[in-house]
Parts: C-alpha cells; structure tokens; sequence
C-alpha cells in the first residue's frame, strides 16, 4: 500500500527535512511513494522530489493553506489517506509537524510515534525507535494499529537524490470553515537565513561572547560554512538573539552534522538540546566547562581569538 | 472563565537516566520528580490570567499517589482545585484520552499545557485533546492573551512568529516566553494544603501502541584538543576525520 509523505515548504521551497522524509518514505516501500504537499510551493521544487523516491505527488491548492493550520493539514492527510487506500504517513520534524500527526491519527483511527530516529524494525511487527528524555534515551515502540503516522527526526534515514522528477496532481480536498480556525494577523519571519531545524551545520554562542554586539564573529563563521545560528537559553533570555535561536531543552533541539558551540558552559539543559548532533566542537576558555565532556573536539581558548581564526580557516579550505 | 491545566510530573532536568526490569521501566532511584518545565510555564500563564480576567484554574494530573506532591505545588503556585486521574499514564494517547474526559462536561475556555512532556517529549497530547474534544489546538505558544472570547497567540515558526487570532475554547501548547515560572510563596503553600484535589477512576481506552523497551545511546568517544592557534587543523579533521564538512 502506498505510503503518503506530508511535504513542508518555506516560502514555497520544499524544506530539506520533508525531502528526507520521502527517503524514509521510500526506504519502506519504494514505488509507491506520494508527497503531499499544501498551498502555494513552487513547481519545480514539487517535480525534483521525484528524486528522493517520491512516485507522485498530491498537490492541495487550496489558498488557505498557506498557512501552519493544524487542524486543516490534518483534514487534509486523512482525507488523502482514504483516497489513496494508503496505511503510512511519514512527517518531518517541524513547529506543526507533532500537532498534525496527532490529530490524524484521532481522525483515522491510526498508531502513532514522534521524534523518530531510525527506520521501522519490521521483522516483528512494525516497531519504531523513539527519542525521548530529549535525546538521553531512545525507546522501542510497537504501532499495533493498521494504519500508523511516522514523525522522524533529522537524519533518520540516508539521503539520497537520484532517479527523474515527479508528476504533480492537483488534488481538492473537502476542507470546511471548521478546519480553519485560526486568523493569522501577522508574521515576523526572519528571511533568507537557514532554519536552524533545517541546517547541517549549526554555529551557536553563549555568554561567554559578553554582548550582543559580538555576535559579528559568529554570524561570520556561520556564513563561511553555509551554516544556521543559534544561542544558549540565557542569550536569549537577555534578548541578545531572537528566541527561535534559542538551542536546548526548553527551546529548539537540534541535530545537525556538526555543531560549534562558542563561550557556552554546557548546562545540561543545553546539552539536552544538541546531543543528537553527529559532531560536537566547543570552543571555550574554561578548560573545566562541562561542554567538553560532551564534545568531539575542543578548543581551549579566548573566543575573539579562536573564532576569527577558525573562520579564515575554513575560508582557505572552501577556496 | 475556566482554565484547565494539564500538568506532568517529570523527572528534574538533571536526573540520571537509567532503566530496570529488562530495560522496560524508568529507574526512579533517587529521582526528583518536578511539575513539566513546559507546563510550569503554562500555569504560571493561567495565574496571571487568573489575575487580569478573574478566571478559576483546575489542574489536572494523570498519575498515581506519588504525583500528589507535584500537585500540591501546582496549587501552591495559584491554582483553585486539582483532579489526579488514578492511573499510570502509560503513553500520550491514554493520557489524552483521560484528559479529554475530564475535560468534556467541564466547560473550560482554556486548555493549557506544556507543549510537550520533558520525559517521553511526544508533543502530541494538545493535539490529541484538541481532535477527541472536536477544538482548535495550537502549538507551540509563545504568548496568549484573552480579549472577550478571542484568544490572541504568538506562535513559534521555523524562523520567526506568527500572529493568530481564534475563539476559545482551545487548546495551547504553552513554551517560554509566554510567562515567567512562579515560585510558591508560603502563603500559597499553606492554602494549597486545604484545597480541593479530587482522585477519579481512568476510562478504559484502546491501546494503539506498545512499549518494547529502552534503550541508552552508545557512549561518547574521546575528545580531541586542538591548539586554539592551529584552526587548520580543526578544519582538517573536520574535513577529513569527522566528514561533516
């Protein structure tokens, strides 16, 4: 039975983590894989997901659907799933991403697990492994129902980019004014930036950078790698960084490739945030700060030294 | 208006994680457990509306005896009465449904809690509660205010912020900034003490999922130190050793 992808854009580009997902999607049942995809993406973009493994793709039109309305994607994909007969629905890690997936499971009467980190265990049941105790264990849960909705984190699944485009269907879905609840009355949004939950490499300070006028340096090696900003939970409460900086347990968990942290002790409530990261580089001038303990690589050192240095390195390098 | 919040009781961000019987249960050796720090900041959200727009808050725990204590404190931080549903809340859908029925004859505008547990970190239950109620849910707020039946949200996005506007009753799945946590005072400590906490009886739910077993990640390798004057090093092995570059 196919399996259906709900597909996230920005700005009508497809989001790198939704892409991943079709590759998940794919890894369970290769040649029957739709990506659906709501309101207004950029066609081209929904054709090339063709070469992450996605057959089809289901595109709902409808306007409305701009924007994040919980209850309507949800209307959406269940609808989707009746129509196509189709049991698994594979999402991306995004700020709706955990909301949509319960409340498709309630209207299809289906299974469900987020936050998850691998691909399904089928050899007995259809087993998942979850993240949980934000990232400092993993658990093994069995989806017993017929129909089962999939969250998955950043690198969950290897990604690939081969094979040829995809055909996009236009597709109408019932949607009445009850699935949209909600008034959007603005947004602030910064632009052209890579999103933290989308980057590979993740360029992140603390108090030790003493102001927010020191920030240049860490915007500067984050531009140099191609790289997303982040903060501690502290920078943020002072209002150095914007919120949606702040990496951590009670802001965004990340899980990038590689994660630079400058002048950042590593409060374990910051490591609960980042510790999904493949490689972790501190950068401090505490020998002693817990962030080590935690690290691939460190750098014992004045940061207005250290992060100058690195950059014009990774400069050299890239040139 | 009537405020339901919905509270954890959660092991402190500092705990040890450990696991027993076959990697099946959560070793609670000499764990503290505290209200859900994302909940925490809902409550104190409720407080203050409390405060502005004379609303009564119920707290509502899914949880054994030993999650009274926890409760206890919620009371202490300002709400009115509690309920404690008298059940291991084995997984997200069996909480929601037990919330969902505390909820349905109970005529709150608003739903709040955490967006999601700092245990298991599902962030699905707004949105569980939110479909079995048949109301809006919406997560993660960052703001809320109450203006007559609407309720005015910010919403963390990728990137940024929205503004939305719906009516109530809903459900918000609440994160920092939208209230500073609020310290019990003694007065309040001393009051919790006689207010109502009444202990209900679980519904019978379905079981859509199993719990197989835990499992901790393999342990961190060495570090390495680079000399701070050497960043092509850094750089190479980044490259070359680690790949990520």
């Amino acid at each position: 039975m196919p399996v259906i992808v709900f597909v996230e854009h920005d700005e009508g580009r497809i989001k790198k983590s939704s892409k991943e997902a079709i590759c998940y999607a794919s890894a369970i049942n290769s040649g029957d894989v739709i990506a659906l995809v709501c309101g207004n993406a950029i066609q081209d973009e929904m054709e090339l997901l063709g070469k992450n493994g996605a057959n089809r793709v289901l595109h709902a039109t409808e306007s409305r659907l701009d924007h994040g309305d919980i209850q309507a994607y949800a209307s959406v994909i269940s609808q989707a799933m009746d129509k196509e007969n189709a049991d698994i629905v594979v999402l991306a890690k995004s700020s709706v991403s955990d909301a949509v997936a319960a409340r498709t499971a309630i209207k299809s009467d289906a299974s469900f697990a987020t936050n998850v980190t691998e691909l399904p265990d089928t050899t007995d049941g259809f087993k998942v492994k979850r993240s949980i105790f934000t990232g400092n264990a993993f658990a093994w849960v069995e989806l017993l129902k017929a129909k089962k909705i999939i969250g998955i984190t950043k690198n969950s699944v290897t990604y690939k980019e081969e094979g040829g485009s995809a055909g996009v269907i236009d597709y109408l879905p019932v949607l009445s004014d009850d699935d949209f609840n909600s008034n959007v009355t603005g947004r602030e949004k910064a632009s052209g930036e890579v999103l933290l939950t989308e980057a590979e490499i993740i360029v992140s300070g603390g108090r030790g950078l003493k102001g927010p006028e020191n920030w240049g340096m860490i915007v500067d090696l984050a531009k140099a790698l191609g790289a997303a900003t982040g903060c501690s939970k502290p920078v943020s409460d002072l209002e150095w960084r914007p919120h949606h900086e702040h990496v951590g347990q009670t802001g965004i968990k990340v899980s990038p490739n590689l994660y630079i942290a400058v002048g950042i002790s590593g409060a374990i409530q910051h490591l609960a945030g980042v510790n999904s990261s493949k490689v972790i580089v501190v950068i401090n001038k505490d020998p002693e700060a817990p962030f080590f303990n935690a690290a691939d690589y460190g750098v014992v050192g004045d940061a207005f030294e250290v992060v100058p240095k690195l950059t014009e390195a990774v400069k050299a390098m890239l040139a | 208006m009537k405020i339901l919040v919905c509270i954890t009781h959660v092991p402190d961000t500092t705990s040890r994680i450990a696991f027993t019987d076959g990697d099946t249960k959560f070793d609670t050796n000499g764990v503290q457990y505290i209200i859900g720090p994302y909940d925490d900041y809902a409550l104190a959200r409720a407080v203050e509306l409390k405060e502005s727009h004379a609303a009564t808050i119920t707290v509502v725990n899914v949880g054994g005896l030993e999650t009274e204590p926890t409760i206890r404190k919620a009371l202490a931080i300002g709400a009115d009465d509690a309920i404690r549903i008298n059940a291991d809340p084995e997984d997200s859908f069996f909480v929601a449904k037990q919330i969902t029925n505390v909820a349905k004859d109970g005529g709150y505008d608003l739903i709040l809690m955490g967006r999601e547990s700092i245990d298991f970190n599902g962030g699905v239950v707004h949105g569980l509660v939110g479909e079995l109620l048949g109301i809006p849910s919406v997560s993660p707020v960052m703001k809320l205010d109450i203006d007559g039946k609407v309720a005015k949200i910010t919403r963390e996005i990728e990137g940024g912020k929205e503004y939305i506007e719906l009516e109530m009753p809903l459900v918000a799945g609440c994160q920092e900034p939208i209230a500073e946590w609020k310290i019990p005072n003694m007065r309040g400590i001393m009051t919790a003490r006689s207010k109502p906490l009444n202990v209900v009886d679980p519904v019978d739910t379905d079981h859509p999922n199993k719990l197989v077993r835990f499992e901790l990640p393999p342990p961190k390798g060495d570090i390495k130190m680079i000399d701070p004057e050497h960043m092509e090093e850094l750089v190479s092995l980044l490259k070359s050793e680690a790949k990520v570059l």
